[in-house]
C-alpha cells in the first residue's frame, strides 16, 4: 500500500475490507501477530492482582486532564519554558508541518541538520503526513524504528498504532531490506532470515544515520505538565539515541498526551507496556526535561510542537470526548474480531483498529471517513482490554447517531433506502396492532423466495438489495406459522386461567 | 414468581420454539408465565445503528409493559444488554425524571433466561434431557456485558445424557453485530467462518447459546454449507425432557 493514508481520500471501509480480504498472506501475517501481542498481554495483565484498579486509576487521571485540559497545557509550557524548552502551538495539521519544516531548516545554524532528519516512531506525525511535507521542502526523513523503518524503506503504510508493520513477515522485510538498503561500503543483498540477521541489518544501516544526522523529530507519550518534562517509551534504542545524540531535537504532540503530575507515570507506565507489548516495562524509558544547562549532554536546542488538529472539537462533544482518553496502546487493535480479519489499511488513517474506529472520523470532524463507526459488530473487546476503560462501543454508538443525522437530514433521506427502511421499521414495533400485521405480511411477502429442504422446512437462500449481504453466505430460516404471541393466546384460550396479560389492566389490578 | 416474558420481536417472529421452551422450563419449575401483550421490540437495532430519536419510543413502551412485572425474562443476550448498558442513558437523555426513576426501579428485576435461572433462582439441574453432543457459543453481549461467565454451561453440565464440548474459540465474536451483518457483510462472514471452523472441530451435532440472532447467523452458515449441524437455543435444550416430552 503506497498511497498514504488519508480518511478524506480513503474508500469506504466496506470497500477496502473487501480487496483487504482476499490477501491471504496479509490476513495470515495480522492472525498471527496480533494472536502473539495478546496472549503476551494477557499473561502480564493476569498476573497483577490490582489491574482493574490500575485501569480506573488511568482512566481517571485522563479524565481529570481532559477536564482541565487548558490548564495543564499552559502549565507544560511554563515548565518546559523554564527549562530551556520552546514551545510552539499549531492549530492543525497544516500549521503544525509548516513549524516542523521551518524549525528543521533553522536548525543548520545550530549544529542541526537542515536538511535531514531522524526520526523515531510517531503516529502523530503519520497523522499529519510529515515526512512529505519534509521531503517537498527537500528535507530527508528518516525512520530508525525497526517497523517505522520497514514502512518506510517498502513503500508501505502503518497499519498498527504500536506496531506498524504487523502486516508483514520475516520473509516480506528480508525481501525490502534487500532491495531497499543501500549504504556506501555495505552489502545488504544477501541477508539471513532470523530476526537477529534482519535487526543486525538494519542496525548497520542506522548507526550510520544516527552518527551523522544532527536534528531528530519525534513524537511524545507523555507530556508532564507539573515538570514540563516529555516521557518516551520505546523496545529498540533507536528512539534513546535519537533523543541524545541530535544537537536540535523537535518533539510533536498532541495537547491529548499531557498527564497532570510526575507520579502519574506511575499508573501509566504500568498500564501502557503491558497493554501494547506485553512487556513489564518498556525497555527504554526516556524522559527529558528541556536542555541540559551545561549543554553537556543531549540536544543543545529542544522544541515542542502542541498541536490540537482537530482535538478541542472531540473535547466539546460530552458523550464522546473520552477518546482523547486514549494512551495509543493498541490493545484495542489486537483484541478486535473485525481488525483480526481485515489488517489496518482498511481503515483509510493512520489510526486502525477500533480507536480509529472513533478517532478518525472526529479528527475529520465528521465530514469523513462516516463508515468507520460502522466498522465493528460492537463485541466490546477493546472495551475490555482498553487501559483507561475508554468504552468504545458506546462511542461508536454515538458517532453513529451522528452519521444517521447528516444522512437523513432534509432531503437526503429520500435517496438512503436504508434510513427509510428504519425508520419505517420502528413505526411497525410503535404499535401493537402493527406489529401482529407486518409478521402477518412478512409470512406472506417472503413465499416466493423460500423452499423446502429434505426434512419439509423452508429456507431462503437469495434475498434482494442490501439484504443480500445475509444470504451471500448465509440461508435463512422462513418465519413458522405461527408466532410466539399467536401460540401463546391460543394456549391460554384452551387452558382458562392461562392468558396474555394486558399491561394496563394488570396496573388496574393494583400489581 | 410470577415471571413477565419478554419474549423480543424476532423471537416471537422467526424463533417461537424458543419462547415455547422458556414458558415449560419456567412452569415446569413452578412459576407463571405472563405475556403482556403490547411489547414488540426493545429498540437495540434502532439504537446500534445510530436511529436514536426511533428508540425513545421503544423504551417508553418497555417501561409502560413491564412496570408492573414481579420478574422480566426475556431469551436474549443482546436485548437485555441492550436495556441494562443504554437504557439509563436513553432516559438521562429524554431529561424525564419520572422515566429515569422507572428505568432504575426495573432495571434490577430484568433477566436474561439462563441469567434468571442461576443467579435469581441459583438452580443448575432444571430436570432436563437431551442425549447429544453439543457445543456452547458464548455471545459477546453475554459475556462482557451481562457476564454470564460459566453459567450457560453450568446449566448445561447438569443436562442428563449431554455430550457438552467446548469451542476453540469461545470467547470469540461470530460476526452478527446486528446491522454489520448486512453492512459489512464480506468482514461478517470472514468472522462468520472461523467461528463455522470452531463449531465443525468440536464434531458437535449441536451448536446452542443464549441468544438466537448470533444463532441465525451461525445456523444460517451451517446449513448454507449443508453441515447437518443444527442451532438450538439454550432453552429448548433446558426444556427437553427424558421419555421425549417435551
Amino acid at each position: 500500500m503506497s498511497e498514504a493514508l488519508d480518511p478524506r481520500t480513503a474508500p469506504k471501509f466496506q470497500v477496502a475490507a473487501k480487496t483487504l480480504l482476499g490477501d491471504s498472506q496479509l490476513r495470515k501475517n495480522v492472525r498471527h501477530a496480533t494472536k502473539v501481542i495478546q496472549t503476551k498481554r494477557a499473561k502480564v495483565v493476569n498476573e497483577m492482582p490490582d489491574w482493574q484498579d490500575l485501569r480506573e486509576s488511568g482512566k481517571q487521571i485522563r479524565r481529570h486532564t481532559m477536564r482541565h485540559l487548558d490548564f495543564y497545557l499552559e502549565q507544560f509550557e511554563r515548565n518546559c519554558t523554564a527549562a530551556g524548552g520552546h514551545v510552539h502551538w499549531a492549530r492543525d495539521a497544516e500549521d503544525a508541518r509548516r513549524i516542523v519544516v521551518e524549525l528543521v531548516k533553522a536548525s543548520g545554524a545550530e549544529g542541526g541538520s537542515a536538511k535531514e532528519v531522524i526520526k523515531i516512531k510517531s503516529m502523530t506525525t503519520e497523522e499529519i503526513q510529515l515526512n512529505k511535507a519534509l521531503e517537498a521542502a527537500g528535507i530527508h526523513a528518516y525512520e530508525t524504528d525497526l517497523a517505522e523503518l520497514i514502512i518506510q524503506l517498502g513503500h508501505d503504510q502503518p497499519s498498527h498504532i504500536v506496531v506498524p508493520a504487523l502486516h508483514k513477515n520475516r520473509s516480506q522485510i528480508r525481501e525490502i531490506f534487500e532491495r531497499e538498503m543501500k549504504l556506501p561500503g555495505t552489502d545488504f543483498s544477501k541477508l539471513g532470515g532470523t530476526p537477529q540477521d534482519l535487526a543486525d541489518a538494519a542496525r548497520r544501516f542506522l548507526r550510520e544515520k544516527f552518527l551523522r544526522v544532527k536534528t531528530a523529530v519525534s513524537g511524545a507519550n507523555f507530556l508532564v505538565a507539573e515538570t514540563g518534562s516529555v516521557c518516551i517509551v520505546e523496545s529498540e534504542g533507536n528512539g534513546r539515541m535519537c533523543l541524545t545524540l541530535p544537537e536540535t531535537l523537535i518533539s510533536v504532540a498532541g495537547i491529548d498526551k499531557v498527564i497532570p503530575r510526575f507520579e502519574d507515570l506511575e499508573v501509566m507506565l504500568q498500564l501502557l507496556p503491558r497493554s501494547a507489548t506485553g512487556e513489564r516495562m518498556n525497555p527504554y524509558n526516556s524522559i527529558w526535561t528541556g536542555v541540559d544547562p551545561a549543554r553537556a549532554d543531549g540536544p543543545r536546542t529542544f522544541h515542542v510542537v502542541l498541536m490540537d488538529n482537530a482535538r478541542t472539537e472531540i473535547l466539546a462533544d460530552e458523550e464522546s470526548r473520552q477518546t482523547l482518553n486514549c494512551i495509543r496502546c493498541g490493545a484495542c487493535q489486537n483484541a478486535c474480531p473485525v481488525y483480526q480479519q481485515t489488517g489496518g489499511h482498511a481503515y483509510g488513517s493512520v489510526y486502525a483498529g477500533p480507536i480509529g474506529a472513533i478517532l478518525t472520523p472526529q479528527l475529520m470532524e465528521m465530514h469523513h471517513a462516516q463508515s468507520l463507526p460502522y466498522a465493528s459488530s460492537l463485541c466490546g473487546a477493546c472495551y475490555e482490554v482498553c487501559p483507561v476503560k475508554i468504552n468504545i462501543p458506546e462511542v461508536l454508538i454515538h458517532l453513529r447517531n451522528k452519521v444517521v443525522r447528516q444522512q437523513s437530514a432534509g432531503l437526503n433521506i429520500l435517496g438512503n433506502p436504508e434510513v427509510m427502511a428504519l425508520k419505517a421499521v420502528a413505526q411497525v414495533f410503535r404499535s401493537e396492532t402493527v406489529f401482529r400485521a407486518s409478521q402477518k405480511m412478512g409470512r406472506l411477502a417472503e413465499l416466493p423466495l423460500a423452499h423446502k429442504d429434505g426434512q419439509g422446512v423452508g429456507w431462503i437462500d437469495w434475498l434482494p438489495g442490501m439484504l443480500g449481504g445475509w444470504t451471500r453466505v448465509r440461508d435463512l430460516r422462513v418465519m413458522p406459522k405461527q408466532t410466539f404471541r399467536e401460540w401463546f393466546e391460543e394456549r391460554a384460550e384452551d387452558a382458562p386461567g392461562r392468558r396474555a396479560v394486558d399491561a394496563e389492566k394488570g396496573a388496574d389490578n393494583g400489581r | 414468581m410470577r415471571v413477565s416474558l419478554f419474549i423480543t420481536c424476532y423471537n416471537d417472529t422467526l424463533f417461537p420454539e424458543t419462547g415455547k421452551a422458556v414458558v415449560r422450563v419456567l412452569e415446569r419449575l413452578g412459576h407463571t408465565v405472563e405475556f403482556p401483550a403490547g411489547q414488540t421490540c426493545c429498540g437495540q437495532m434502532h439504537w446500534n445503528t445510530g436511529y436514536q430519536d426511533e428508540a425513545m419510543p421503544l423504551l417508553r413502551r418497555f417501561v409502560e409493559q413491564f412496570r408492573n412485572a414481579e420478574a422480566v425474562v426475556s431469551p436474549s443476550t443482546s436485548c437485555v444488554a441492550m436495556m441494562h448498558d443504554h437504557y439509563p442513558l436513553m432516559a438521562e437523555r429524554l431529561k424525564d425524571e419520572k422515566l429515569k426513576a422507572e428505568v432504575a426501579a426495573l432495571l434490577p428485576r430484568v433477566w436474561e433466561f439462563s441469567q434468571f435461572l442461576t443467579k435469581k433462582l441459583g438452580l443448575e439441574d432444571v430436570g432436563a434431557y437431551y442425549p447429544h453432543r453439543v457445543t456452547y457459543h458464548a455471545s459477546c453481549h453475554g459475556l462482557r456485558s451481562l457476564h454470564l461467565g460459566d453459567g450457560p454451561q453450568r446449566l448445561l453440565r447438569a443436562v442428563k445424557g449431554i455430550d457438552l464440548v467446548e469451542i476453540e474459540n469461545l470467547e470469540q465474536c461470530c460476526g452478527f453485530g446486528g446491522t454489520f451483518a448486512i453492512k459489512n457483510a464480506e468482514v461478517s462472514s470472514a468472522m462468520l467462518s472461523e467461528k463455522v471452523r470452531g463449531v465443525l472441530n468440536t464434531r458437535a451435532e449441536a451448536v446452542t447459546g443464549c441468544d438466537n440472532s448470533c444463532l441465525m447467523h451461525i445456523g444460517g452458515a451451517l446449513h448454507r454449507e449443508r453441515t447437518g449441524v443444527r442451532p438450538v437455543h439454550l432453552a429448548e435444550i433446558l426444556a427437553s425432557e427424558e421419555g421425549g416430552a417435551r
